[in-house]
């Protein structure tokens, strides 16, 4: 038979087109990809919103809101926050330094309230703020301060009028930050905030009352935080052992399966390839469980590759030729890698469906594993082991790992 | 070698040893149930870095000055240098920013701090609504199963499922191993493995079943160990390879992964000897028995 020579040039390119796009782009894509605190280091706050307080799930998405605008004064990027209904906002941040202050400006409802001298009764809330409106400024003393304006002028002078001679305490939720002597009625709606620590101090509240009060009180029901250099720690430890996994994975496919093994080790690097990829399009966030459902892909991804090759060598040593063996075994095995991944992605939607935080992550992950399996491992497997054989190049059984002794006469 | 392993013959023997691992497991979780890590108690769990091996006693010492009396610690991490220290407490992170300032002075080092405080509620419903959702998924392999194939081995298949996410539970149980909210995810990779390899054989056998059309018990169950025969090569090197990801993941892995690793080699191994000794056997003793009726009132 004819060597056709173009075949093999388009293996040949192909294989390099695969593995030259990801040398070059893994690094950049596994850079833009969110890790779970898990493995980056950080926190997780789970709130839940204090009893006796009316909550929905509309309430509960203008207090994740709310909280957003919060984490966006601690400069970090891409929070990841969910809202539970009935009653609960789980809260990830990967990459915080100040663990403690972070929680400390998310956490708060930080409700400003103006009171009476008793400091029960409250007179004025600080709902009623201007946006974006406070900003840090210096007493006569030169001490910082925190200016706030309000909406309601005339609603502010009649107050302070009323309580000319007296104290109007201004609380922090229940938190006294100063208290004011009213001298003269305060036209105009505007009010300093004295006694500020430093001016980071109030810039900080600044910046929280600019990012305004949540809707409803919560409390921390349960947190989680990885100091950032275990975080790191931990995914080098998981890459280390993924990077060694994966090289005697390819070893033993390729040592066994000889021929078509290579094809499957370079569909398995672009299974690995794009399955980042989707999590880098869709935003997802990787973790434990995360990598836990990559590794089942990998073994759904190397056993369609296996399924097709032993159905392949079967034919072969029923001494069929190597062109017939190949489109025999992979005809007749399609059907079966089929409802094995069919089967498995029912079962992982309906994880996806019904379940939460956790399970959900781990099932969003193993569906787009099977999705790019089914690329990789089933189509682009085919078109590369056709490649080959049709070249007539490739066309020996023993380049299937089939030795002659082993075929039958019949 | 393998070309005259009888399988269906010895299927007793294997429903015995089955049925002796699942029982030994379940007697377990009644007298000693799991071993629940934090995720499931309530309190805060400290994972403490110190950068150096740990000297447990002096740890102790600084905790219970710290306040701590009696700290349930023990020591962790691949070179030993982590302390782990238990508390129904909740400590907050003011209290651990002392912690840390405490280790550092007493050890002279710099440790870093993992913290974990945890309302047990979350983690049983996080458990609760795995099972639940398990269950559902459990449901639509059936109906998927039954239309595909047919409802033997939708049935079959399902309780092999069972039997592996059993048998992980129960040898976890046994050894006392903790079980974290990772385990659960451990739990839904073996499943995800197991109805993969049982499906594989199912459709071997019943492809061989249409080819040979087996009617007396002799040719059902040779055409039984055929298909398995078949498919025992895929079998082993399907298990071979993920064991290999597996068994990288316990000896190079994390502390925090190391669990979740070895759940899912021991679900592998059960997997694959499931879908060949409980799932394959469930469906040849079941068909035979509606084969024999049908031939009874035909």
């Amino acid at each position: 038979m004819k060597v056709k020579r173009g075949r093999i040039v388009i293996f040949i390119i192909l294989s390099v087109i695969i593995l030259g796009t990801v040398l070059a782009t893994t690094e950049t894509i596994w850079g833009r990809i969110t890790k779970g605190l898990d493995l980056q280091g950080g926190f997780e706050v789970l709130y839940q919103a204090a009893p006796n307080q009316k909550v929905n799930t509309d309430i509960l998405n203008q207090t994740a809101s709310a909280i957003r605008n919060r984490i966006d004064i601690l400069g970090v990027t891409e929070p990841d926050i969910t809202v539970e209904p009935p009653n609960r906002i789980r809260v990830q941040i990967a990459g915080v330094k100040d663990q403690k202050k972070a929680r400390d400006i998310i956490g708060k409802p930080a409700q400003l309230t103006f009171r009476d001298p008793t400091g029960k009764k409250i007179l004025l809330k600080g709902t009623e703020l201007k946006p974006d409106s406070a900003k840090v400024g210096y007493d006569q003393n030169n001490q910082p301060v925190v200016e706030i304006q309000l909406t309601n002028a005339k609603k502010f002078e009649q107050i302070t009028r009323k309580y000319i001679g007296q104290s109007m305490p201004i609380y922090l939720d229940e938190n006294q930050l100063s208290a004011p002597t009213i001298v003269q009625a305060i036209p105009g709606g505007r009010a300093q905030i004295s006694g500020q620590e430093s001016p980071e101090a109030a810039q900080d509240l600044a910046s929280l009352l600019n990012a305004g009060a949540l809707p409803i009180k919560l409390t921390e029901i349960q947190s989680y935080a990885v100091d950032a250099s275990l975080g790191e720690e931990a995914l080098k430890d998981s890459l280390k052992a993924g990077a060694y996994a994966v090289l005697a994975i390819f070893i033993f496919v390729i040592g066994y399966y000889r021929l078509p093994g290579l094809v499957a080790v370079i569909t398995l690097i672009a299974y690995g390839y794009l399955v980042l990829l989707v999590f880098d399009a869709l935003n997802m966030t990787l973790t434990l469980p995360g990598l836990a459902a990559f590794i089942l892909g990998i073994g759904i991804a190397v056993d369609a590759n296996i399924i097709m090759n032993e159905r392949i060598r079967e034919e072969l040593r029923y001494g069929k030729s190597v062109r017939t063996a190949v489109k025999i075994g992979s005809k007749r095995s399609f059907l079966t890698i089929i409802d094995a991944h069919v089967t498995t992605i029912v079962a992982a939607g309906l994880l996806f469906y019904f379940g939460t935080a956790a399970v959900k992550g781990f099932s969003v992950s193993l569906i787009a594993g099977i999705i790019v399996s089914l690329l990789t491992a089933v189509a682009l497997s085919r078109i590369m082991v056709n490649l080959l054989v049709q070249s007539n190049l490739m066309n020996k059984p023993s380049w299937f790992n089939v030795k002659e002794d082993e075929i039958s006469d019949l | 070698m393998i070309y005259n392993l009888d399988f269906v013959g010895k299927r007793k023997l294997f429903f015995g040893i089955s049925v002796l691992l699942i029982i030994a497991g379940v007697v377990s979780l009644f007298v000693q149930q799991l071993n629940l890590g934090i995720d499931f108690v309530s309190g805060t769990r400290l994972d403490i870095s110190m950068g150096k091996r740990v000297n447990i006693e002096e740890s102790k010492k600084t905790l219970t000055e710290l306040g701590y009396e009696n700290p349930n610690a023990r020591v962790g991490g691949k070179k030993s240098d982590v302390l782990i220290f238990r508390t129904s407490e909740t400590i907050t992170p003011a209290k651990i920013s002392k912690v840390e300032d405490a280790f550092n002075k007493q050890f002279a080092t710099k440790v870093s701090i993992q913290s974990q405080v945890v309302d047990p509620v979350i983690g049983r419903e996080l458990a609760r609504n795995a099972i639940i959702a398990t269950l559902l998924a459990c449901v639509a392999i059936v109906i998927y199963v039954s239309i595909r194939f047919e409802h033997r081995f939708a049935v079959a298949a399902v309780v092999t499922l069972f039997y592996d996410a059993l048998f992980t539970i129960g040898i976890f149980s046994i050894f006392q191993i903790e079980v974290d909210v990772v385990f659960i995810a451990a739990i839904l990779t073996i499943i995800g493995y197991s109805i993969n390899d049982t499906i594989v054989i199912f459709d071997r056998i019943r492809e061989n079943f249409q080819k040979l059309q087996p009617k007396k018990w002799d040719e059902l169950s040779d055409m039984v160990n055929e298909s398995i025969r078949q498919t025992l090569v895929r079998s082993i090197n399907t298990v071979v390879t993920v064991l290999l990801a597996a068994l990288a993941l316990v000896i190079l892995g994390g502390e925090s992964i190391r669990n979740f690793s070895l759940a899912l080699i021991m679900g592998l191994i059960s997997g694959a000897y499931s879908s060949i000794f409980i799932a394959s056997q469930i469906w040849v003793v079941w068909t035979w028995r509606s084969m024999k009726k049908k031939s009874v009132s035909a």
